[in-house]
């Protein structure tokens, strides 16, 4: 039993059993690969709420959220006006002040630079009076834009609401 | 007795026959100098890695809140804790050094060559598996060094094109470097060194299969060969007493000689230190991934494409190198090429060591530095490959044998 290429029925059984063992393997190691995902705990803890009623004007704070810190900077009018006036430079990763903000007056970014993970230095330490990032000399401005240096994107704003003029809470809860 | 002992044991696994032939009367060039000390000296530190590490976590506790506090408990309270943790510790040093004197050497005397090459890449694959264990083992401390420094390469795999982000979280374990991360490092770090020892004994096989290279880079006859027992076991033997001489000089007087002060800080993912600096091995490389900085957003890709093709680009060595000698004694240009080659590592070294802002010489700022080390590194492998490849280098005469 010979096709007109050659093929006879075991070529085709060890070719199909091949292909049952292949998936078979790539099922059984899913478990395993799966495995090193977020844990259920890890992801338990998706939500950090913070009280900003004791931050006064151009006071900043950096609190953990999924193990990662975040900055929450209550700005002056002038960094405000800053961040605003150079919206329309020409940035890498171009943005306004007003799309990366819920109130003008809280800045809140992900303190995590988007070049290697670092955490930058306070605000007014790099040039546009921003975040300076110390590992590879990336500078971001007061609305947390990447304006100079290796990193390729502005420092991420993460999911947040206020839940009351005092309570601010970072993240979604994951079901 | 024992010859009856080995008769019976030869009579079910010739035992006897591979030691004679595989060992005591293995035949080795005659040639050999000194820089072929170094293969057997890689493999005693990796034994000397594999005991002391195997003690070491009967004391150590691979968890975030308890890592730093049990290696200070190693040093502080365990019986000869202190020895074996900078043992440990200097001996992944002394690894490096062995292994790059050992590869210098085989793109010196050209013994990545056909019929090595499988020889080569067997050793390149070691050398990647190397670079691995090293960087997880030095993030087992939970130093603040060995914290950020995760940060810093496991951010790397973010650059992987569509899935990067999400790869990311996958090697973590969560949404950061952490606990879950620690505990697959240590268990990495304990797999790897028997994988590294697999790829040992494939080394050796290759090894075996087509014959040590020698100086001269030539096709040796028998009568150019000599035993490796007794020759080549005392001259081992006495490369081993030198390099321990020096090794166990830093364990004993300059122990934290190569270890960075800020990993006695333990990690807080909420601060970085003011200067991540990797490990002096890795820093030539280091350099060459911040060297890329002027793509825009391509530039991380590029930078981690750039740092790996830096190692990678060893596999095609053998390919790119079509000159008729083997060894640089006979190759004038190629050698001027290769101790430039040399140079502009510990150049790139130097670059990686240095903060990427810094302004060296009056007024470059080094990354134009780094700029330039990385374009003659990759530059070396272009020219060895046109000089060979279009016969402007003519090799000197070589003898027929020794």
């Amino acid at each position: 039993m010979v096709n007109e290429q050659g093929e006879n029925r075991r070529d085709f059984l060890m070719l199909a059993t091949g292909a049952v063992g292949a998936v078979g393997v790539a099922g059984a190691a899913w478990p395993f690969i799966k495995s090193m995902s977020p844990s259920a705990d890890v992801l338990a803890q998706a939500t950090t709420e913070v009280d900003i009623s004791t931050l006064s004007e151009g006071q900043m704070i950096t609190v953990p959220w999924q193990g990662k810190p975040v900055f929450i900077l209550h700005r002056t009018q002038a960094q405000i006006d800053e961040a605003v006036k150079d919206d329309g430079q020409a940035m890498r990763d171009p943005e306004k002040d007003g799309d990366r903000i819920q109130k003008p007056e809280w800045l809140v970014v992900l303190a995590l630079c988007t070049h290697l993970g670092c955490v930058p230095q306070p605000i007014g330490t790099g040039e546009y009076g921003g975040f300076l990032c110390p590992c590879h000399g990336t500078h971001y401005d007061t609305s947390g834009r990447i304006r100079k240096g290796p990193a390729p994107k502005n420092l991420p704003v993460p999911h947040y609401e206020f839940k009351d003029d005092s309570t601010l809470v970072i993240g979604k809860a994951i079901a | 007795m024992f010859k009856n002992i080995m008769a019976w044991v030869d009579e079910r696994l010739p035992v006897s026959d591979l030691i004679k032939s595989q060992l005591t009367e293995y035949p080795a060039p005659k040639n050999l100098n000194y820089w072929w000390n170094f293969g057997s000296l890689a493999l005693l530190v990796l034994v000397i890695q594999l005991a002391t590490g195997i003690f070491l976590v009967m004391h150590y506790k691979p968890d975030a809140a308890l890592a730093f506090d049990s290696v200070e408990h190693i040093m502080r309270d365990v019986n000869f804790g202190w020895l074996l943790r900078y043992m440990h510790a200097n001996g992944a040093s002394f690894f490096f050094i062995a292994v790059y004197i050992h590869i210098l050497r085989g793109m010196y005397y050209g013994s990545y060559r056909k019929p090595r090459e499988i020889l080569w890449w067997f050793g390149i694959v070691i050398f990647f598996l190397l670079m691995g264990t090293a960087f997880m083992g030095y993030v087992l401390p939970w130093g603040q060094m060995s914290y950020w420094g995760a940060a810093v390469i496991t951010n790397l795999m973010s650059a992987v094109p569509v899935v990067g982000e999400d790869l990311v979280i996958w090697v973590w374990g969560g949404f950061s470097v952490g606990d879950p991360t620690l505990n697959r490092f240590f268990s990495l770090h304990y797999l790897m060194p028997f994988l590294v020892t697999g790829m040992v004994v494939l080394h050796l096989w290759a090894l075996h299969a087509v014959h040590s290279n020698n100086p001269d880079g030539i096709d040796l006859e028998k009568k150019d060969t000599i035993p490796f027992h007794p020759y080549y076991t005392v001259k081992d033997l006495y490369g081993v007493g030198v390099f321990l001489l020096i090794y166990c000089f830093f364990v004993f007087f300059a122990p934290n000689a190569f270890l960075e002060p800020d990993n006695y800080i333990e990690a807080n993912p909420m601060q970085t230190p003011a200067h991540i600096v990797p490990e002096w091995y890795f820093l030539p490389f280091y350099a060459i991934l911040r060297s890329i900085d002027f793509l825009g957003t391509f530039s991380k890709l590029a930078g981690v494409i750039a740092m790996i093709g830096s190692i990678a680009i060893l596999f095609v060595l053998p390919f790119l190198d079509r000159s008729p000698a083997r060894s640089f004694r006979y190759r004038p240009i190629s050698k001027v090429l290769f101790w430039i080659f040399f140079v502009d590592c510990v150049i790139l070294g130097w670059v990686g060591y240095n903060p990427s802002d810094a302004v060296v010489l009056g007024g470059i700022p080094i990354v134009y530095v780094g700029r330039a080390a990385s374009a003659v590194y990759f530059g070396y492998f272009v020219l060895i490959w046109i000089i060979t490849a279009f016969g402007i280098e003519k090799p000197k005469p070589q003898p027929k044998s020794l």
